[in-house]
């Protein structure tokens, strides 16, 4: 099994990398950290996807002139087109994804003093509690 | 014997309910004070372990203990579930076809179709650019609208609540020393150093990234590169010269209504250029769009179009979200 994974490192890499991403966003408790955690997982698909597209000893996908005025259009000079066009799609997403969620933890900051969360889950009840306090104070003082 | 188990039982329900024996570590409160009968305090329940019931001693000790122990199974369960997890991968990679083989079932007819057809049929040199723009355009016009999507998001969580801030809200700031802490109020714009080296490498480098954006973004369909990366280049030249002249010299010539009217203009284009495109493509009607030759500028149908609309998107949300997360508004 060794010898395979070996043979398939890029991809074993990959595999690791993904691990990686996914214990920092189990196991770190904050927020960046965390939006940190994810962004590893998706460069780990972006490199197991160029990987699977590589094909040893041929060109980019960018036709060659054949010296006589016209192109190679052979299927077996250039490495497969289609993983780059998919990372692609993936770098957009994440590139949104993670700039929405490092947006909404700015306002989270923004709001509890901290990018902690337990810390900010708890500051968010003793509001609701402080909250419902004051509600009930208030309802007291309208009935008397 | 009887009259044993009855006594053995007494003391454990005993235990259980409350007022069991004394277990022999417990520390014992010291007794108050006796007092005039007038101020006596009520008895503290929890003072004494064995007169609580098992219940209270339980809900107790959940609220000394309970998050401690919680948070070790619950590291030690996601260590374990990451390492199941790679292992498993792991062990499919190693089943997976070698890597860098020409024989591995990737490479398929779809491949052989769109490298060999690929260059008359889209008209462009660089056979990703076709493939993106052309065959998938519409995967691509969607990758742009989620972009533009973010960046509107992003502009309305962080740009419209600090333009109405209220005065008690905090607000995270900069001091003189550099050190971040939160105030109440609106953020107050930080104070920029003028930087004379900075300057002056900005002054000669920014005409230089824009001209290496552009020929990425127009050669998209001749060489490596195309509307994303060409995007990218020329927001870093944005970047650089909010940071070097400061962002209201950038705000005179790119602000929030330029890039809400510049991509909402690009994504228009698209979604109509393409949508004819695929309209007369898949009614066998005759398209208006000349396919060009391959290795000319003018080549690639609307491959060129296309490039310099995401380009222009991209350009502008990125620099977007660096003007959003530094300044909170564009």
């Amino acid at each position: 099994m060794l010898e395979k994974l070996l043979l398939n490192h890029y991809e074993a890499a990959a595999v690791i990398l993904s691990g990686i991403g996914l214990t920092n966003l189990l196991l770190q408790r904050n927020l960046i950290k965390k939006i940190i955690g994810l962004n590893i997982m998706d460069t780990a698909v972006y490199l197991f996807l160029a990987a699977k597209g590589y094909v040893a000893g041929r060109a980019a996908p960018i036709l060659l002139e054949n010296g006589s005025g016209g192109w190679v259009t052979s299927s077996s000079v250039y490495v497969n087109p289609v993983p780059a066009g998919l990372v692609l799609t993936g770098i957009v997403v994440s590139v949104s994804v993670t700039a929405f969620a490092l947006a909404l933890t700015l306002k989270l900051y923004e709001s509890y003093g901290t990018l902690n969360i337990d810390e900010a889950l708890l500051r968010m009840t003793e509001q609701q509690e402080e909250l419902e306090a004051k509600v009930d104070e208030a309802e007291e003082g309208i009935l008397s | 014997m009887n009259e044993e188990l009855k006594a053995i039982w007494r003391s454990l329900f005993d235990w259980v309910m409350g007022n069991g024996p004394r277990p022999e570590n417990e520390v014992i409160p010291p007794e108050p004070p006796p007092d005039l009968p007038f101020t006596l305090k009520p008895k503290d329940k929890y003072s004494r372990f064995h007169e609580a019931t098992l219940k209270e001693r339980y809900s107790q000790w959940v609220e000394i203990h309970g998050l401690h122990i919680f948070s070790i199974v619950y590291s030690g369960l996601s260590v374990l579930t990451c390492v199941v997890v790679v292992s498993l991968l792991l062990a499919t990679v190693a089943e997976l076809p070698p890597f860098g083989d020409e024989k591995n079932p990737a490479n398929n007819e779809v491949i052989r179709r769109y490298v060999e057809h690929g260059g008359h049929e889209t008209g462009a040199q660089n056979i990703v650019a076709g493939l993106i723009l052309d065959y998938r355009a519409f995967d691509t016009f969607g990758e742009s609208a989620v972009l533009f999507t973010a960046a509107v998001s992003v502009l309305m969580i962080l740009g419209a609540s600090r333009r109405n801030k209220q005065d008690n809200e905090l607000s995270p700031n900069v001091n003189e020393d550099g050190k971040n802490f939160l105030q109440r109020g609106p953020p107050i714009k930080t104070f920029r150093k003028d930087d004379a080296i900075l300057r002056g490498v900005a002054t000669l480098s920014i005409p230089v990234i824009l001209m290496m954006g552009c020929v990425v973004v127009i050669n998209g369909h001749l060489s490596p590169g195309g509307g994303f990366s060409g995007g990218a280049i020329l927001s870093t030249a944005l970047i650089l010269a909010a940071n070097a002249y400061g962002f209201e010299r950038v705000h005179d010539f790119f602000n929030e209504r330029t890039f809400i009217v510049s991509s909402s203009t690009a994504l228009m284009i698209y979604a109509l250029s393409k949508g004819y495109s695929f309209f007369t493509g898949a009614n066998h009607l005759h398209s208006i769009i000349p396919k060009g030759t391959i290795g000319n500028i003018l080549s690639g149908g609307l491959i060129l179009p296309l490039n310099i609309c995401v380009g222009l998107i991209v350009a502008g949300t990125l620099y977007g979200f660096y003007a959003l997360f530094s300044e909170g508004d564009m």
